[in-house]
């Protein structure tokens, strides 16, 4: 048996990673397929309508995804849109100036907070972050910046800790250490005959990172934001935990909302309505949906750049 | 290698079969609000008699869905199903032990028991109409209470929960604007007129509660001694007020008209009697009228009969209220009368 592999061996070894790819393809296939049925109820319902409608009602059993959407999409943001400056400063600093000896262990404990289980970041959030957050931050900004224009409406409501910028910047935590590791990687691959190039006609160590490396790696930072945005929007636990759980969508990001996700995690144990449980189902759809396209747009993005 | 995976095979056959021989194990599953309680009951009952309870408090939907499937020998559920319900599922129900949900408040210089509140002043505080904590309504009610004006901070379960389930049926019965606006459920649509945050768990509403200046909450009265939270008095069906105590919820229980309850179906919230606590609720265990397996039925009645006779202190200790004497008598002879076994013998005799 082992004696006649050489010969077929190539012609089965692709016949075996074909099966495997296909069965992928299938297993995803058949995951959509049963969400679509599981949902169908709902969508069969309410119709488009099941999208746009905030209203969340049990009781009556009427059932719309846009309080969980916008909960799920803004906190999302808020952490990429944290995350991004903390993870490119990291990642400059650990690939361009930090010395050799401090380089690693630094980045293993980078790594490790990736290893931190959600709950734990759920558990800190709540009990530790919160009340600090709540206490300083956002006593501070409703004297302070409440009353701006525009923006001010950002920042009005009560000071109760949790909310959708309490869930934007736990989840900025989660998301940095795939966002620090993809960029530091990403700069690790500009080869360094452009550094000592560029160091050569005479420019300044912070004009060779912002004129020729940033600019280099563009594409696989990018594709790294979108990695770290499809982790923000399926997180649970976390969210969960800190986002306040109020079916609303309210413009202030300190007052409480939920997301897709958390909205699942808690309603679901305890629906005994066929159109409750249709209904999450269908959240889990749209979940499934949003990730599906934002994974998408980030490999091929990062697939282009290593061409 | 066929000799070891021989070996394999039998000795697993071995502890497998020993296991099995060596205690009986019941299996449920169901409502998270009397878990504590069942798990004390189970660790003391295996060990006056070998016989192992395994418990999965999965929540109430899923303790009905199990049970209608078959896979656990009883469903446990908070909110009770109807007669008609049962009936089509083949399924029989009965209270096991009561709970009581009570108002906690977050507020300078209040303390436990000295505030008071109506049913229908909670309902217009959880639907955003009344605001402020010295507002007219609470102010009437607390003659001699330094009330601040601070406004009001409603906090709800997040999670779907038997306790919502109970406290949106108490608004119901007290609240004509709430039954019409926003009714019972275990999920509810919070009035967003209302300043609203969500905790998740008992744990997570004490949470919120204990951290924010101005907040009211509801949860299990073990939760509210067990974080020394600020609880209310509630003025009851008869329009006295009366302080949480485990005699206020034994009142209630021993006013509830079990004998006339189809099902044993029967909320205990807004009880008359002027000792009665308002917010009371029992929690309910589900099993087929029809056994397959009639040992495995006995040792679960065998089990709950040991929790009704022997539990009752275990259950007091964890603020839960025991059943009284004649709602015991009542559930054995459900017992005897209807559960039997697929040949039509009873199962408890």
């Amino acid at each position: 048996m082992l004696r006649a592999l050489p010969r077929d061996g190539d012609n089965f070894f692709r016949r075996a990673s074909f099966a495997s790819a296909g069965l992928i393809s299938v297993l995803m296939f058949a995951l959509m397929a049963s969400l679509v049925v599981g949902a169908w109820p709902a969508l069969h319902k309410f119709g488009p309508g099941f999208f746009f409608s905030d209203d969340w009602n049990p009781v009556t059993e009427q059932f719309g995804a846009a309080n969980a959407l916008y909960g799920t999409l803004v906190s999302s943001f808020i952490a990429v849109l944290l995350a991004l400056p903390v993870g490119l400063a990291v990642s400059i600093f650990l690939s361009e100036l930090c010395p050799q000896w401090l380089s690693r262990p630094l980045s293993i404990a980078i790594e490790l907070l990736a290893a931190v289980p959600s709950i734990i970041y759920g558990m800190w959030g709540l009990f530790v972050f919160a009340p600090w957050f709540g206490e300083s931050f956002q006593v501070w900004a409703s004297d302070h910046l409440a009353d701006l224009p525009v923006v001010g409406t950002l920042f009005q409501g009560p000071p109760m800790g949790v909310g959708l910028l309490t869930s934007g910047i736990i989840l900025a935590f989660m998301i940095l250490p795939i966002l620090t590791s993809l960029i530091k990687e990403a700069l690790s691959t500009v080869p360094n005959v452009l550094r000592e190039a560029t160091y050569g006609i005479g420019a300044t160590q912070f004009e060779v990172i912002a004129k020729v490396l940033l600019p280099a790696v563009k594409g696989p930072i990018f594709g790294a934001l979108i990695l770290a945005l499809g982790r923000a929007l399926g997180e649970t636990m976390a969210i969960t935990f800190v986002i306040g759980g109020a079916q609303t969508i309210e413009t202030s990001l300190f007052m409480p909302a939920t997301s897709i996700s958390a909205t699942i995690a808690e309603q679901f144990n305890e629906a005994t309505g066929q159109l409750h449980i249709s209904s999450l189902i269908g959240l889990g759809l749209v979940l499934f949906m949003i990730t599906f396209v934002v994974m998408g747009t980030a490999r091929v993005l990062l697939r282009r750049n290593r061409k | 290698m066929k000799q070891l995976l021989k070996g394999v095979v039998l000795s697993c056959a071995v502890v497998g079969s020993g296991a099995a021989m060596a205690d009986t194990v019941i299996n449920g599953a169901g409502a998270t609000f009397p878990y504590p309680v069942y798990a004390k009951w189970a660790e003391q009952y295996n060990k006056e008699t070998g016989v192992k309870l395994n418990y999965q408090a999965i929540g109430s939907g899923g303790g009905i869905k199990q049970i209608v499937a078959n896979t656990v020998d009883f469903g446990a559920s908070d909110a009770p199903l109807d007669k008609a319900q049962l009936d089509k599922e083949g399924l029989v129900q009965f209270p096991a032990v009561m709970g009581s949900i009570v108002p906690v408040v977050n507020l300078q210089g209040i303390k436990a028991g000295e505030m008071k509140l109506s049913g229908s002043v909670l309902a217009d505080i959880y639907m955003g109409k009344v605001k402020f904590w010295d507002a007219a309504e609470i102010a009437k009610l607390n003659a001699g209470l330094k009330l601040p004006h601070t406004p009001i901070y409603a906090v709800h379960r997040s999670d779907g929960s038997g306790t919502t389930y109970n406290f949106s049926d108490y608004l119901t019965r007290v609240s004509a604007d709430w039954s019409k606006t926003v009714g019972t459920g275990k999920e509810v649509a919070w009035p967003k007129e209302a300043h609203q945050l969500g905790g998740k768990g008992n744990a997570g509403v004490a949470n919120f509660v204990k951290r924010t200046k101005g907040a009211i909450g509801y949860v299990e009265f073990a939760y509210a001694k067990t974080n020394n939270l600020t609880y209310t008095q509630m003025q009851n069906k008869a329009g006295a007020f009366v302080m949480p105590t485990m005699e206020a919820f034994m009142a209630a229980a021993a006013n509830a008209d079990w004998a006339h309850a189809p099902g044993f179906k029967l909320i205990l919230n807004d009880q008359p009697g002027a000792a009665s606590w308002p917010m009371t609720a029992a929690t309910f265990i589900l099993m087929h009228k029809e056994q397959a397996n009639p040992a495995t039925a006995k040792e679960v009645l065998k089990f709950f009969k040991w929790g009704y006779e022997k539990g009752d202190n275990l259950a007091s200790e964890l603020e839960y209220v025991p059943m009284p004497d004649n709602v015991v008598k009542m559930v054995e002879d459900m017992w005897r009368g209807d559960i039997k076994s697929d040949k039509g013998q009873a199962v408890y005799q």
